[in-house]
């Protein structure tokens, strides 16, 4: 008993020698500044109430709970009432589900599209990729508000056809990066050595291309996401995103828009959720990417 | 060899806008919800969907009808809207105006502003100033358009009384009276398209900041300011020419929240109500004409950039 154990303690003391050896890349480790800590920790604010909103909310998104309409706060009502005299605290925390719910969905969806896609394109190239990025260069020859808004005069509005139409046209995107990763990593040394050792197609996708893929792969989620946020909202700002009654924050600050001219800030805290959010996941991704870099003209300063 | 690639590059174009005319086409007449059963609505029964299908021309098929269409969209023909019955031509035109205007407007004001700024920024990087340009112009992409209306309508309409929140036109405006007409919505398109070309044109001067002729001018003692004037810009032009089309063909969406917002007569207003009310020649029709002009806008960025490179220019 007492024997097996130092063996395991033996193989693990190597296995720690193994890690210190020079030729091993220094582990990668993400050092964020302030303002990188505070984005952190406004999308985990984001998160949470994303998960546990409905049971913290004041009231209930549909509830016209408030004596008036486009009331400043008041008692309990801590950010006034909207154009229905509903609770718009209330209305925020049960959008977030919708808007950043919906948005990481849509992104999620537009990832399995493009990297499938992007990887298979890669590793097969031939007539597979031409195919492919054939289609994806004609969409992203489009701004995507078109190709929206063209989709939804077809389609109409639901949560199940945005969450399509987003993930299909931010798949693009991601099938360009996937694509071009892809083939960097296809002409490696390591690729090289597998194939000859005989390994299967997928397992060097597996074991290969995705593992080095991930990392550029996982900041550039980032940035998707905060386009998908914008798209959705903006469809939804036109009102053909998310239908009433349901809350949403883009909807939420079309329909308090006429409130606005008498003052009252019903539109204006939805838009700054929004903003909160995508400002603070840029400001995250803007923070990791400064890092990775250095060049002459940053040293020069 | 420049010719060559710039004809070659225009033939991409064209065929670019064939395959846009056919995502549109595809888009919004082969997709399920099919005209004549948004015409008929509830009343549909199989016999007067299949009548009015014929009076259509939709039991044609789909590659039949897309040439009909094409070829009506090429002669001017777009079609007559569904609701009303109105020619397209007829409700396009003097929008499609309004539109252009306010789009010539902003690509005057912020192209010189943006390329200014960007460079102001790149060539002291890390003083406050680059770091407000920076951190604001970041947070100015990251945010919705409709975000920045609607603080600029709190803060120049509501709370100053400077400016109407609503773009009213009646169409006899004098000089003065249409530019605080037109300011709100300029005013916005304005901060969204130049954020985005500031950054570019910063980024862009620093990353060829960084390449080994750069290092060397700095080795042999130039002055920073001369480096980037003499050495950067030029090299920068063809990124920076890129920039400024892409990003005017940001107007596009920029275009549509900003005349929804301030109720701007304008070709994008139409569009969101032609999707409103699903009235597809109409949604068709829009679609077409700002496609085809970001296709162009982005055909213009890249001629442009084979044009401003010097190895293509004098090929060995």
């Amino acid at each position: 008993m007492t024997e097996n154990k130092t063996k395991e303690e033996e193989v693990l003391a190597k296995l720690d020698t193994f890690d210190e050896l020079p030729d091993a890349p220094p582990k990668r480790r993400i050092k964020l500044s302030w303002i990188g800590k505070l984005s952190v920790a406004v999308v985990v604010f984001w998160m949470i109430i994303v998960i546990i909103g409905p049971s913290i909310a004041p009231y209930h998104e549909m509830d016209m709970e408030g004596e008036d309409s486009f009331l400043d706060a008041y008692d309990n009502f801590y950010l006034g009432t909207d154009y229905l005299g509903r609770d718009t605290l209330s209305r925020i925390i049960f959008g977030a589900r919708n808007t950043i719910g919906i948005s990481i969905l849509a992104t999620l969806l537009a990832y399995c599209i493009g990297i499938t896609l992007g990887i298979a394109a890669a590793v097969r190239g031939g007539w597979v990729d031409m195919g492919i990025s054939r289609i994806n260069d004609a969409i992203l020859a489009l701004p995507s508000i078109m190709l929206g808004l063209i989709a939804i005069a077809a389609l109409g509005s639901s949560i199940p056809i945005l969450i399509g139409i987003a993930s299909v046209i931010y798949a693009t995107s991601v099938f360009r990066i996937a694509r071009a990763l892809g083939q960097d990593i296809m002409v490696q040394d390591y690729v090289e050595a597998a194939k000859a050792r005989g390994e299967g197609l997928w397992w060097i996708i597996k074991s290969e291309v995705l593992p080095n893929a991930a990392m550029p792969l996982a900041t550039d989620f980032g940035l998707r996401l905060v386009f998908v946020v914008l798209f959705i909202s903006s469809l939804s700002f036109l009102g053909l995103g998310i239908q009433p009654p349901a809350s949403d924050w883009g909807s939420m600050v079309r329909e308090n828009l006429q409130g606005l001219t008498y003052g009252s800030y019903a539109s204006i805290w939805p838009a700054c959720a929004i903003a909160t959010f995508t400002i603070a996941i840029n400001l995250i991704v803007d923070d990791i990417s400064a890092k990775s870099g250095g060049s002459l003209a940053k040293k020069m300063v | 060899m420049m010719t060559q690639m710039v004809l070659r590059r225009i033939g991409i174009g064209f065929a670019t806008l064939i395959v846009v005319s056919i995502i549109v086409f595809i888009g919004t007449s082969v997709l399920p919800g099919d005209v004549a059963q948004i015409i008929l609505g509830q009343s549909a029964t199989p016999e007067t969907l299949a009548q009015l299908r014929s009076e259509l021309g939709l039991d044609r098929p789909g590659y039949i009808r897309y040439f009909l269409w094409l070829g009506d969209m090429v002669s001017g023909d777009l079609g007559t809207s569904k609701a009303g019955g109105a020619s397209i031509v007829s409700l396009i035109d003097g929008r499609l105006g309004n539109t252009m205007m306010m789009a010539a407007i902003v690509a005057f004001i912020s192209i010189p502003l943006s390329v200014i700024l960007g460079l102001w920024a790149a060539m002291h990087p890390g003083t406050w100033l680059d770091r407000v340009i920076t951190f604001g112009t970041l947070s100015t992409i990251s945010v919705p358009e409709f975000f920045i209306a609607t603080i600029l309508v709190l803060v120049l309409a509501v709370e100053l009384h400077w400016l109407p929140a609503i773009a009213y036109m009646s169409g006899d405006e004098t000089g003065l009276e249409l530019l605080r007409a037109l300011a709100m919505p300029l005013i916005t398109l304005v901060i969204v398209v130049s954020a985005q070309m500031i950054r570019m044109t910063r980024a862009g001067i620093l990353n060829v900041m960084s390449s080994p002729y750069i290092e060397m001018a700095i080795l042999k003692g130039v002055p920073r300011r001369r480096i980037i004037l003499r050495h950067a810009l030029l090299n920068a032009i063809g990124p920076i020419v890129n920039v400024i089309a892409l990003n005017l063909a940001y107007l596009v969406s920029g275009v549509v929240i900003v005349e929804t917002i301030f109720a701007y007569p304008g070709l994008a207003k139409l569009m969101i109500d032609g999707v409103q009310t699903r009235d597809l020649p109409l949604v068709q029709a829009c679609a077409m004409i700002f496609c085809g002009t970001y296709v162009v806008l982005i055909l213009i960025a890249d001629v442009a950039s084979i044009l401003s490179n010097p190895r293509l220019r004098h090929p060995k």
